[in-house]
Formats: structure tokens, C-alpha cells, sequence
């Protein structure tokens, strides 16, 4: 039967050396929802994200990803996920096409289905022009729409996004978000770093890191009224005076 | 599979797109033969030779007539004085003088032997030895057959000096006409696919790093030892191009011969290739820029081609201590591997040693970037 929760995640620690940068975490993010991962530079988001996606390993605690144990099946793990970081976005002496028939391919996409898959995503992205255009030529609005496509263009059962929004003004930022809501609609599960306060009230439910641990856990209308805030960005505010990291 | 050969077609496309580079990379053998093969050689040519002749003599201008006809010396006049000959060489309109002293041609049927004095300007030590060297080779040869023609007319009272001179009988093996190509092609091959393969894969390792696209590849299912692998196939494939536009250049514009077994000249050139794509990686695997990259590629491995290869100074007449260095070096055991082959067309037992050698460093050097590559995996 399939679970109910696509991460799950128990007393997770990572330390560097003496240094804890995430300490202790527990928390479930539920299927089909948008998981927003907030906390400021340096709280240990990036840390986090990094072992549930199989690029670092716990120091101790355990998890599951899409079914799959996060020390052992991580190869697992990697073939049901996708992946959009914030620094890159598709290679730009590449064209359009290109790099989605990496991507496509590199996930394992079946090839008699890689052009279909490719010319609805355009499609729906309205760049069906733009195929045979170099990525480095796009507004970075734009190509930061196309990584997002290629992120789930194998169909993942969740897609993490690593500061998506990075660099794109508000209109773009807006455009974006409904791509997440569509991917929602179809299944997909996504898992969300931003530190936009205003882009956390578009998620189901916010998590909130503080020196590495999970200070607040709700959807942001419970977190609002707990903490009698205005604003998500009134309700980390709060949370952040106690913090002991600078960034 | 199919990841990978996803990742291979991308690796041909990046390069592809990028024209330029591709064109440097294929062209810069072609350039550097070509100006090595004609432009910069370290042969002697046209080099202007005065004549200083106290008596008036008939023999020694034929001697001169003889010396412009050779392909190194043009013969610019004749001096009436010493001094005149000192100032044509300030002045830089002869670079050479041939001086016979005043009776000549009776002293060289004296017991004695007869002097001749050659100078040369000697601000380029190089050119001023060959150029002496060329001249009494040409000088003894010419009286030799002067003074045998002597003796056919008709023999003289015995001792004979020039001809009874010491008469080296020089032969120089596998290159008999001394062309610099027979030097410096190998040369260039150990240069030019150690700079695509190293500098090349490793630069293009990196600058996914930089990106950050790294990350996302390693979140991806493709294996990270696949993602190495895939970089290095375009580079293997540009190195044999290079390597066979090389050969192609050397045989058919050089006209250098490829003297022994072309299948193990290829052979010891793909082994060479493959241990300079392990450096590639290797370095890739230790530095986290593409300047670093380049610096660490080009300080370390080119320079040290260049310098300790035996391409441009020979390794034998180095202190001990760069002698034992120079043995470290991949491109040294390469160039004198393909010397052997090409150039002496010895048969392959003979190069047994370098190519063993290289083989073993192509394992420790692949077996070094694996380790370092799976440790950067955390």
C-alpha cells in the first residue's frame, strides 16, 4: 500500500566536525501537498534537502523518501524525485531541445515518448517556438520556468526546489508558482526552499529552521494565529530572534 | 545505459556549439607543425659568407663558388682587408668569413699543412657552431678532391698534408639530412594531446562545479563515475583526430617517413591519450575552479612537457636531480617511445619499457582519480 506521507523523516542530525548543522529533525510531508522549507542562510535547509535528495549522508537518525530509505536506496530515491537548484538552470550553450532530451534521457524516459513529452511541455510553457533557441538566450524568467519542466518532465513522485525564485521579479515569481500548482494538481509532491515570506503563504505547510533545528511546523494560517501575526514574515520574525547563527 | 549515452551526446554538443574552441584545438597542431616545419627552424639557411684571400688564388674562389652553391651559404664577396671583413660583420652584412693568410696555396703541399680561418658571429652560439662546422666540412671536402686531382695530374714529392689530414667520416643515423621535423614532431603530439585531454576534460569537469549543474546531476539517477566516463569519450575523439591530422601533416608536408610499425605508434599514442584524460580527471577531482584547472594543468603537465621531454633540451645533459625529475614526466616516456617508433623504426620489443611505463601510470593515476572522486561524494 502507498503511504500516505512521500517523506518522512526521524531524528535526522548532520554534523560537520563539531559543528551541527542540522540537528535533529522530524517531520512527514504528506502526498500531493507543497511543502514550503523556510529558515534563514545558514539555519541548515540546504543540509537538510541535501539528504533527502542522496547527496550527503546522515551523521544519525533516519528517513524514507518516496518509499525509500534515505542511507541505503538512495539510487532509489534519485529515479523518483526531481531536482531544481537555485544557482543553475539548464545549460545555456545547449538549445531548448537539447536539454530536455538530456533530461529526458538521463531520467530514463522512454524514447518513444521523449518528443511527445517535450512538445506538451512546450506547449504548455507557450515557448514551442523557442525549441531550437539557445537557453543562455531566454529571459531568465523563462528559464526558470524550463528547469522547472525539466525537473519533472520524467513525472517524479517529488519534486525538491531549491530556492526556485531566485532573481525573477514578482510578475515571474507569480507565473512560476502556478507551474507548481499544476504539477500539484497532476500528483506530484513538492518540497519548497524559499526565504520569499510572501511565497510561503502559497504553500500547504511551512516548516521553519532556526540554528538547524524545526522551531514551527503548520499550514500558515495556524502559524499565523499561533503566533498572533500578521504575516508569515511577522511569524519568522519572531522565530529568528533567538537565533544564535549569524549569516 | 541510455543515461549515459544521453550525457555522451550532450558532451559532443557543448563542444560542438562551442566552434571556437574546436577550432583552436584542431587547428593549433596544424599551425604549430606547419611553423615548427618551416617557419621556426633551427636549421641554418642563407647564412652570408665573406672571403678574405691575401694572395690572388684561383682555387680558393672556386672554393667560395662551391660554398654559395650549398643551401646554407650564400657567398656575398670578396674583402681586401682584414678590417673590411670586421666591418662587414658589424655591419651585419656577412655573417660568416672563410680567411686564407698570405701563401696559401704553396703551404698546403708543405709538410706543414696550410691554415684556413674561419669566423663566424657568434652572438647566436647555435647557428655560429653549425655554421663552422658546415663550412669546414665543405672546406676539407673541396681539397680533398683538389688535391687527389693534383695527384692524378701527376704526383708530387710525397707528403701530402690536406689530403693525408684526418678526414671524419660522419654519418648521421635515421635523420641523414638533420631536418628539426624528425626533432619536434614527436614533441608536439606528447604537447597537444596532453593539453585536450588533461586541460581539456578537466576544465570542462569543473566548470560543472561551477555551474552548480553538478548538483544536479549527482541528484540525478545518471552515476557520477558515468558522468566522468561520458566527458572524457568527446575528448578521446578529438584526440584521435588531432593525432591522426598530425600524422597526416608529418608524412605528406613534412615529408617525414613514419620509419616502423604504424599500428604500435598509434597504440603507444591511445595509451598516452588515455593516461593524460586520468590526469584530467584526476586534477578535476582536487580543484573546485576552472582557473585553478587550468593553472594546475598548465604549470604542472605542459610546461614540464616542454621543458623535460627532451623536445626543446636534451635530458641527458641536465643536472641529476632534473634528470630523475624528468623521468616523472608522462610526455618524456611518450616522446621517446614514438622517437623509437617513427623516427628509428625500431621494432616494438624496444619500446617495451616506456610503454609499461605509461601503462602504470595510466592505472595509478585512474585508480587515484576514482578514490578522490567518490570521497567528494560525502
Amino acid at each position: 500500500m502507498e503511504s500516505e506521507n512521500v517523506i518522512e523523516v526521524v531524528h535526522l542530525t548532520k554534523k560537520f566536525g563539531d559543528f551541527t548543522a542540522v540537528d535533529d529533525i522530524s517531520f512527514h510531508v504528506r502526498r500531493g501537498e507543497i511543502f514550503g522549507f523556510l529558515g534563514a542562510n545558514g539555519a541548515g535547509k540546504t543540509t537538510a534537502m541535501r539528504m533527502l535528495t542522496g547527496l550527503s549522508f546522515p551523521t544519525s537518525g533516519k528517513g524514507t523518501v518516496a518509499g525509500f530509505d534515505i542511507r541505503t536506496q538512495s539510487e532509489l530515491i534519485k529515479k523518483h524525485i526531481g531536482y531544481m537548484s537555485q544557482k543553475f538552470a539548464l545549460y545555456g550553450d545547449l538549445t531548448v531541445r537539447d536539454n530536455l532530451e538530456l533530461f529526458a534521457g538521463i531520467y530514463g524516459v522512454p524514447r518513444k515518448e521523449t518528443d511527445a513529452r517535450i512538445d506538451n511541455l512546450l506547449g504548455r510553457l507557450s515557448m514551442s517556438h523557442e525549441k531550437n533557441s539557445r537557453v543562455r538566450d531566454l529571459p531568465q524568467g523563462w528559464k526558470q520556468k524550463l528547469a522547472f519542466s525539466v525537473s519533472i518532465i520524467h513525472k517524479p513522485e517529488i519534486v525538491f526546489l531549491d530556492e526556485p525564485t531566485g532573481g525573477v521579479d514578482p510578475a515571474a515569481r507569480r507565473q512560476f508558482w502556478e507551474l507548481i500548482y499544476e504539477a500539484v494538481d497532476e500528483g506530484i509532491t513538492a518540497f519548497v526552499t524559499t526565504h520569499y515570506m510572501d511565497e510561503a503563504e502559497y504553500c500547504d505547510r511551512i516548516s521553519m529552521m532556526v540554528d538547524g533545528r524545526i522551531e514551527a511546523l503548520d499550514s500558515p494560517g495556524a502559524l499565523k494565529e499561533k503566533f498572533g501575526a500578521a504575516s508569515i514574515a511577522e511569524v519568522f520574525d519572531i522565530l529568528a530572534r533567538g537565533a544564535k547563527r549569524t549569516e | 545505459m541510455k543515461e549515459f549515452f544521453a550525457f555522451v551526446k550532450k558532451e559532443f554538443l557543448h563542444i560542438f556549439r562551442d566552434t571556437r574552441t574546436l577550432l583552436v584545438l584542431i587547428g593549433l597542431p596544424t599551425v604549430l607543425i606547419v611553423l615548427f616545419g618551416f617557419a621556426i627552424s633551427t636549421e641554418i639557411r642563407n647564412v652570408n659568407v665573406g672571403l678574405f684571400s691575401a694572395d690572388a688564388d684561383d682555387s680558393v674562389e672556386r672554393l667560395m663558388r662551391k660554398i654559395d652553391q650549398s643551401e646554407y651559404f650564400t657567398y656575398v664577396g670578396r674583402f681586401n682587408t682584414e678590417e673590411d671583413v670586421d666591418e662587414a660583420m658589424r655591419r651585419g652584412v656577412i655573417d660568416a668569413a672563410v680567411m686564407f693568410g698570405s701563401g696559401f696555396s704553396s703551404a698546403l703541399y708543405s709538410p706543414e699543412g696550410a691554415e684556413v680561418f674561419i669566423a663566424a658571429d657568434a652572438t647566436n652560439p647555435n647557428n655560429a657552431s653549425m655554421e663552422i662546422m658546415y663550412l669546414s666540412g665543405i672546406i676539407a671536402e673541396y681539397f680533398k678532391d683538389d688535391i687527389s686531382a693534383i695527384h692524378a695530374a701527376g704526383p708530387q714529392d710525397g707528403s701530402v698534408t690536406a689530403s693525408g689530414m684526418l678526414q671524419p667520416n660522419l654519418h648521421m643515423l635515421y635523420n641523414p639530412q638533420l631536418k628539426s621535423s624528425y626533432n619536434f614532431v614527436p614533441g608536439i603530439m606528447g604537447l597537444i594531446l596532453m593539453l585536450i585531454c588533461s586541460l581539456m576534460t578537466s576544465v570542462s569537469i569543473v566548470r560543472e562545479k561551477e555551474s552548480g549543474s553538478m548538483e544536479v546531476l549527482l541528484v540525478s539517477p545518471i552515476r557520477p563515475i558515468n558522468i566522468v566516463l561520458a566527458k572524457m569519450i568527446p575528448y578521446f575523439v578529438i584526440a584521435c583526430v588531432v593525432l591522426v591530422n598530425i600524422l597526416l601533416l608529418t608524412i605528406f608536408v613534412l615529408k617525414v617517413p613514419i620509419a616502423g610499425s604504424f599500428f604500435w605508434m598509434i597504440l603507444v599514442s591511445v595509451i598516452y591519450i588515455i593516461l593524460s584524460l586520468g590526469i584530467g580527471m584526476l586534477v578535476s577531482s582536487l580543484v573546485r575552479t576552472q582557473i585553478i584547472a587550468t593553472l594546475i594543468c598548465g604549470m604542472i603537465f605542459l610546461v614540464p612537457v616542454m621543458m623535460f621531454s627532451g623536445m626543446l633540451y636534451p635530458i641527458e645533459s641536465m643536472p641529476v636531480a632534473l634528470q630523475w625529475f624528468a623521468q616523472i614526466i608522462p610526455a618524456k616516456w611518450f616522446i621517446e617511445a614514438i622517437r623509437k617508433i617513427m623516427i628509428e623504426g625500431v621494432p616494438v620489443r624496444y619500446v617495451t619499457v616506456e610503454i609499461l611505463i605509461m601503462t602504470a601510470m595510466a592505472v595509478a593515476v585512474f585508480t587515484a582519480a576514482v578514490i578522490k572522486f567518490k570521497d567528494k561524494l560525502d
